[in-house]
């Protein structure tokens, strides 16, 4: 894709001003790093607030008397049982169980909820729950906002100072503070923080407001991967995919024990044999040996040689402080892990996941 | 004296005699970000011109450096080790990757000055 192609977000001017290096992301042009540079972005964040743009991500609600219908249908989710502002991760699976997107479902009220929906899965995740509104009986919107996030340990207190007193709101809920706009106390770095949504046409003053205080910077994509990666959280296309299931891609705590036994929603009777057969693969966490990082796409080979797994995600984790990766290997495996790289044998070490400590304010 | 050369790759040589000192540009620096880890060949290694003599690896992403001309390594930036971050610092000083032993000096002669480097990066 040349670089005419790419979408831009109702930030794109901001980040042109702000010096940022930037590169195409899921069809859209996005900053990769700014002035300040990934590593100490990524301590920032994890020291006071960093501010990311997210505009790119998908926002759809669906609304009406078979909202939860939909719902019910589309994710491994109960949401009659949700209360008012809750939020879920949760999945589109396929017939086979696997993983078409992953996403967040917010009850917003009474027959209304919201979904955020990955970029690069715009296209097929809007006809996908377009079609099921559509043969259910829901109204189904797709709505254009500008959506930032405000992660780390500052980011409770830089939005009070703001004017914003989010302080009652617990993690995985959110609010509607006034029109347009939603605001949860979620995120995908590890830290405490919050998603801020709101028109496209107010996200840039506000942006602008927030980056104001004293301890928040602006962060790339750079550091948004190397905080997720150490937090342990997936990342959609690398860390699963169409062919994962929950299961292997270990997540099988997003989906309510009772549905694994089965339910109405897309791929519940495929995930119950395949719950009942058991996973033959799973993802890990992995810490190379040394220094060099090990990145997505490597092979995993055992003692002998034998190319058993592949490296989903790796780079390098500034707060942990060397090299980390996440990876698929067989379920039943026992011995030593190898990443291959540029013809060198690289050893790994399974490691508890996350890498370095949630810091969520549950 | 020596004799400073740029390649459209990124890559800067500093040769005398023989011998030329590697290392990338500091336009190539900037473009890669905080680097993290430096795969340097082992001293002895012959590398012809665009071989992927290093790789740099910056928190997200890693790089090949093409060997700019063909030689054989006579020494690699043992400092790259411990703080591979000098190549963001002093990319064209202190972070250099290494050097050389020129087998082909005709090949210099394709290579850029600092004035059409410049005028390359603008």
């Amino acid at each position: 894709m040349s670089k005419t192609e790419l979408k831009t977000t109702p930030l794109f001017e901001l980040h042109q001003e702000l010096g940022a290096k930037l590169g195409p992301f899921a069809g859209y042009s996005m900053p990769l790093f700014y002035p300040l540079g990934v590593m100490n972005e990524h301590n920032h964040t994890r020291e006071k607030a960093g501010l990311f743009d997210i505009s790119h991500m998908v926002h759809m609600e669906v609304t009406g008397a078979n909202a939860e219908k939909a719902i019910a249908r589309a994710c491994p989710l109960v949401p009659s049982s949700f209360e008012d502002g809750e939020c879920r991760y949760t999945f589109f699976l396929n017939e086979e169980a696997g993983v078409e997107d992953d996403l967040i479902v917010t009850k917003l009220a009474d027959e209304r909820f919201l979904l955020v929906t990955n970029a690069g899965c715009a296209d097929k995740d809007i006809a996908h729950m377009k079609a099921i509104c559509e043969s259910l009986g829901a109204t189904h919107t797709v709505i254009p906002r500008g959506f930032i996030a405000l992660q780390g340990p500052k980011a409770e207190q830089a939005m009070l100072d703001l004017g914003y007193d989010l302080t009652a709101i617990a993690f995985m809920h959110g609010i509607e503070t006034s029109s347009g706009w939603f605001i949860s106390r979620s995120g995908y770095t590890g830290e405490d923080g919050f998603e801020i949504a709101m028109g496209e046409d107010e996200i840039a003053d506000f942006t602008k407001k927030l980056l104001d205080h004293d301890d928040v910077e602006i962060i790339g994509l750079g550091a948004r991967d190397s905080l997720r990666l150490e937090a342990g959280l997936s990342l959609y296309s690398q860390d699963l995919d169409e062919t994962t299931t929950p299961s292997e891609a270990g997540l099988i705590w997003a989906i309510p024990k009772a549905l694994r036994e089965g339910g109405e929603f897309i791929g519940a009777d495929a995930l119950t044999v395949k719950l009942a057969e058991g996973r033959k693969r799973k993802r890990v966490g992995l810490k190379p040996e040394g220094k060099m990082p090990v990145r997505a796409g490597a092979d995993i080979v055992n003692t002998a040689g034998d190319t058993i797994g592949k490296v989903t995600s790796g780079g390098f984790g500034p707060t942990f402080g060397g090299p980390v990766a996440l990876g698929l290997i067989p379920a039943n495996h026992e011995g030593e892990l190898f990443a291959s790289v540029r013809g060198k044998q690289i050893p790994l070490a399974v490691h508890p996941l996350p890498f370095t400590p949630h810091n969520f304010k549950r | 004296m020596s004799t400073i050369y740029y390649t459209d790759e990124h890559e800067w040589l500093s040769v005398d005699g023989d011998v030329a000192t590697v290392g990338i540009t500091n336009y190539a620096q900037e473009q890669l970000g905080d680097l993290v880890f430096v795969d340097l060949p082992d001293v002895g290694t012959e590398l012809d011109q665009g071989d992927d003599g290093v790789v740099v690896e910056s928190v997200k992403a890693a790089s090949d450096v093409y060997a700019p001309v063909s030689g054989e390594v006579t020494e690699t930036n043992d400092d790259l080790g411990e703080n591979p971050a000098l190549v963001n610092s002093d990319a064209e000083g202190t972070g250099w990757l290494y050097k050389m032993k020129l087998t082909d000096k005709s090949q210099l002669e394709a290579l850029m000055d600092k004035a059409a480097y410049a005028d390359h990066i603008a």
